[in-house]
């Protein structure tokens, strides 16, 4: 998973280019939220574009952060769902609580 | 009577997280030759990912035991069973309830079997407490309802 903190708009972006599994889930938790203690954003984003595999393990991923970044003050939005992603976070409902965005680079 | 199956496999491997990828990929392979859509072959791989993941956090919560998949085909409908000799469930009814986890200090969302029922056709749990649980999970390749080659180089032309 690559980062990119935006210092003036205090925007962390997280590309996750890992397949999300429980066993790439822990690796990917731990660096997200030693990141978000360290920045402090305003906005968290999590960029699937690179996701090219994602199982259940991902809506505990993205609800624990969302719960971690609003508690910390931030926001935090999902972007570039692919099609088996959108489909599991749809079945999940979490999308009622989380923003869907696109972003390019 | 045995039932006659076109192709089947049977692989076995220990419960240890880094064969969740082994474990979906393998039995993706092998679902290919029944030519499905890539979304079939993601709804596949997702299921088999939730239902190793349960072996390996569930049955034997993070001790090492054995898991076995089977595949079979026939036509165009693929077979899968996923089983352990783990803890068991003691209510199936209850662990299928969206939501439902034993374990949400560790961001479990409960939400494995819902996935497995949802994108396959049909799921089956058989399971005794002491000595095991039995995934079925069947899911049909609908080739019939996607255009053949001909159809498709005639809308092809047509555009």
């Amino acid at each position: 998973m690559e980062s990119k903190f935006y210092d003036e708009d205090k925007l962390l972006i997280f590309k996750i280019t890992d397949e999300i599994d429980d066993c790439n889930v822990q690796k990917i938790r731990r660096k997200a939220d030693y990141e978000i203690e360290r920045y402090m954003p305003k906005k968290v984003i999590f960029d699937f574009d690179s996701v090219t595999f994602m199982d259940s393990s991902g809506i505990g991923l993205i609800i624990g952060r969302y719960k971690f970044t609003n508690m910390l003050g931030g926001k935090l939005e999902v972007a570039n769902l692919t099609q088996s992603v959108k489909k599991i976070f749809e079945m999940s409902g979490i999308l009622k609580l989380i923003p869907v965005t696109e972003i390019c680079y | 009577m045995i039932e006659q199956f076109e192709n089947e496999m049977k692989i076995e491997f220990l419960s240890k997280a880094t064969n969740e990828a082994f474990a979906r990929i393998t039995v993706a392979a092998f679902a290919s030759q029944l030519d499905p859509t890539i979304e079939e072959l993601a709804d596949i791989k997702t299921a088999v990912s939730e239902a190793v993941t349960n072996c390996i956090i569930h049955a034997y919560e993070n001790r090492q035991g054995i898991i076995k998949i089977s595949a079979k085909i026939k036509e165009n409908k693929l077979i899968i069973q996923i089983s352990d000799n783990g803890n068991g469930i003691e209510n199936v009814d209850v662990a299928k309830e969206p939501l439902y986890t034993t374990k949400p200090n560790l961001e479990r969302s409960g939400m494995g079997f819902t996935i497995m029922e949802s994108f396959m056709d049909s799921m089956e749990v058989e399971s005794i407490v002491g000595l095991g649980t039995k995934i079925t999970l069947t899911k049909i390749i609908n080739k019939e309802n996607r255009p053949s080659e001909e159809e498709f180089q005639k809308i092809l032309t047509k555009e």
